[in-house]
């Protein structure tokens, strides 16, 4: 695999506390990986020092396979890479003098200098802005401005640290679907710290797990999302149901799961005796109002629904089958079943939709 | 009552007559207390914006040392100006005092911790990752700094108003260093103190004046290019 950056053996701590400890991680070029996890995880910790702007207590990192371990080479690495911050950080000038900043650094030509700066505005739909002052933006104009800055460099790798925090939804959902249509276009690398599942799920091809310094998974997204390591994990990436139980039987890596008195169908290699997590995704359960006859989900339980909760685009229903389901359902579906809270109801998800894990501990 | 009227009077007789011993007083002031500004900005500044830049021990004791500063009492300034260009102190070789040039170190000394003060606390008022952001695109440590002076443009004139207006008014140290020589080393403060001292009252308050509206001549352009700015 081809590697723009790697993570080693890397320690950073601060006041006496460890914020960082993480022992290989790579980021493949061209590729979006996003770095996820809670509040005090070290997202922006590692962003800054892959951007070589901490220095690291132990271990580093190798940009392009060289260790950027002096001064002189952090700076060096600084001109491949681009960083956006969590805010705008826009000096109090004009729009266009705010994105030739870094290229001015660059001892550009007057020339180069407008034609990047132009074509960055045009990316990102702001042309129209460049004569304006940085203070009288919006947020997500000045948003649009510290990516266009950023982008204007034309980076080797991007590094966006929750780009779209403190935007409205709709803002929100217009730039996240900007910046994914010209990271595709550009093939720029880009590392993202991002704490919304769904904005990672929209954008990242890789994703990288975080907790207290640590990393906890990497994979690609739909391994990660599908497959967590941990219950950590699963809770984080939104895997909404998870289930403690014993396995029963193994035939064939198809396992019957004790889940309380109810009997639970998976595939996967435990043995007999093994408690284990069962991990389900929302949106890959199935909700009748009738009940299933011939169907090929293994797993079909009897539910009432408890409550219902309205989403920006559809419903989440919590449904008690013996042991609580959480499942996601269009509106339009629920408006058409009839469906409320009250109401009895079959649940079906296949054995393959089950996600088993050991427990940790 | 008729003292200050006959004051005013005066002031205006004074000004618009065109007085050369006035002039002269005014414009000595206004050289003084300018160059001591300059000077003090230069120092101030660039202190102010690497102690506000770095970490190091015992910071918090330096910054409270500056913020002292910003309130030193000119005749404390002037006593130990006084005692190092005593002709027997460890610059009395310099041989400057009761001259203009004592006058501008004093004045820039009492102006330096302001100017100081102000540039720190503005530095400091920056967005913390601002910093990070100007390297992150490519800037050398300099062209960091200076970025972030120039964004603190409106404090720092702030800075300079506060500095000008702390050297322009005081008397204490320009009287003890400079010695309020005729024609030489005498400014509008100097000045007004002696002629009160000789029960001139009217003069007194007409140089006062003059001194006031200096003042507020030179706030007033520091303040327009400063509202400029801000309307950017």
């Amino acid at each position: 695999m081809n590697h723009i950056l790697t993570v080693q053996n890397l320690l950073v701590r601060r006041g006496g506390v460890t914020v960082l400890d993480i022992e290989q991680m790579s980021v493949e070029t061209s590729r979006i990986l996003a770095l996820i996890g809670p509040n005090g995880a070290g997202k922006s910790t590692l962003l800054l020092t892959m951007a070589g702007l901490l220095k690291p207590d132990r271990g580093g990192i190798l940009y392009r396979g060289v260790a950027v371990d002096t001064s002189a080479r952090r700076s060096e690495m600084r001109k491949s890479v681009s960083v956006v911050f969590q805010e705008p950080l826009l000096l109090n000038t004009s729009v266009y003098k705010n994105v030739a900043l870094g290229l001015k650094f660059r001892h550009l030509t007057n020339g180069d200098i407008r034609k990047n700066v132009e074509d960055a505005l045009a990316y990102f739909g702001i042309s129209p802005l460049a004569k304006r002052s940085a203070k009288t933006l919006s947020g997500g104009e000045a948003k649009r401005v510290s990516l266009a800055r950023a982008f204007a460099l034309k980076p080797e790798l991007i590094l966006l640290d929750e780009a779209f925090n403190s935007l409205d939804p709709p803002t929100r959902e217009t730039l996240i679907d900007d910046l994914r249509h010209i990271l595709e276009e550009t093939k720029i690398t880009a590392v993202l710290a991002l704490h919304d599942r769904e904005e990672t799920l929209r954008l990242a091809q890789d994703v990288v797990v975080l907790a207290d310094g640590g990393m906890i998974q990497s994979g690609t997204t739909a391994q990660v999302f599908n497959r967590p390591a941990s219950e950590f994990v699963a809770g984080f990436v939104g895997t909404e149901t998870i289930l403690e139980g014993t396995v029963q039987m193994n035939r064939d890596n198809l396992l019957e799961i004790a889940v309380g008195d109810k009997m639970l169908e998976a595939v996967g290699d435990f043995a007999p005796g093994q408690t284990v997590f069962c991990c389900v995704r929302p949106e890959n359960i199935t909700v009748s109002a009738d009940p299933l006859k011939k169907v090929s989900a293994r797993n079909v339980f009897e539910a009432k629904i408890q409550k219902i909760v309205r989403q920006a685009f559809f419903y989440k229903m919590i449904l008690d089958c013996g042991f609580p389901v959480v499942a996601y359902i269009t509106v339009s579906s629920c408006e058409d079943l009839g469906l409320c809270e009250g109401t009895s109801v079959t649940v079906s998800f296949k054995a393959t939709a089950v996600h088993v894990m050991a427990r940790d501990h | 009552m008729e003292l200050i009227v006959q004051g005013i009077v005066k002031a205006f007789e004074l000004l618009i007559s065109f007085d050369p011993e006035v002039l002269g007083i005014t414009w000595l002031s206004l050289k003084i207390s300018g160059t001591a500004t300059f000077i003090s900005l230069f120092f101030g500044v660039s202190i102010g914006t690497t102690v506000a830049l770095t970490t190091f021990p015992g910071k918090r004791l330096v910054i409270s040392l500056i913020n002292t500063g910003m309130g030193l009492p000119p005749v404390v300034v002037g006593l130990f100006v006084t005692i190092m260009i005593w002709r027997s102190g460890p610059l009395g070789f310099l041989e400057i005092l009761y001259t203009p040039y004592a006058m501008i170190i004093a004045q820039a000394i009492i102006a330096t911790p302001i100017v100081m003060g102000i540039s720190l606390a503005s530095i400091q008022n920056l967005p913390p990752n601002l910093r990070l952001q100007i390297l992150s695109l490519g800037a050398s440590r300099m062209q960091m700094v200076w970025v972030l002076i120039k964004e603190s443009k409106l404090p720092l004139l702030a800075a300079v108003m506060a500095g000008f207006g702390g050297v322009i008014s005081e008397v204490g140290a320009s009287i003890m260093v400079g010695g309020n020589i005729k024609g030489y080393s005498r400014v509008l403060t100097t000045a007004t103190v002696m002629e009160t001292g000789k029960g001139n009252f009217d003069i007194a308050i007409a140089l006062g004046i003059i001194l006031l509206i200096l003042a507020f001549l030179v706030n007033l352009l520091l303040t327009h290019i400063q509202q400029r700015q801000q309307l950017r």
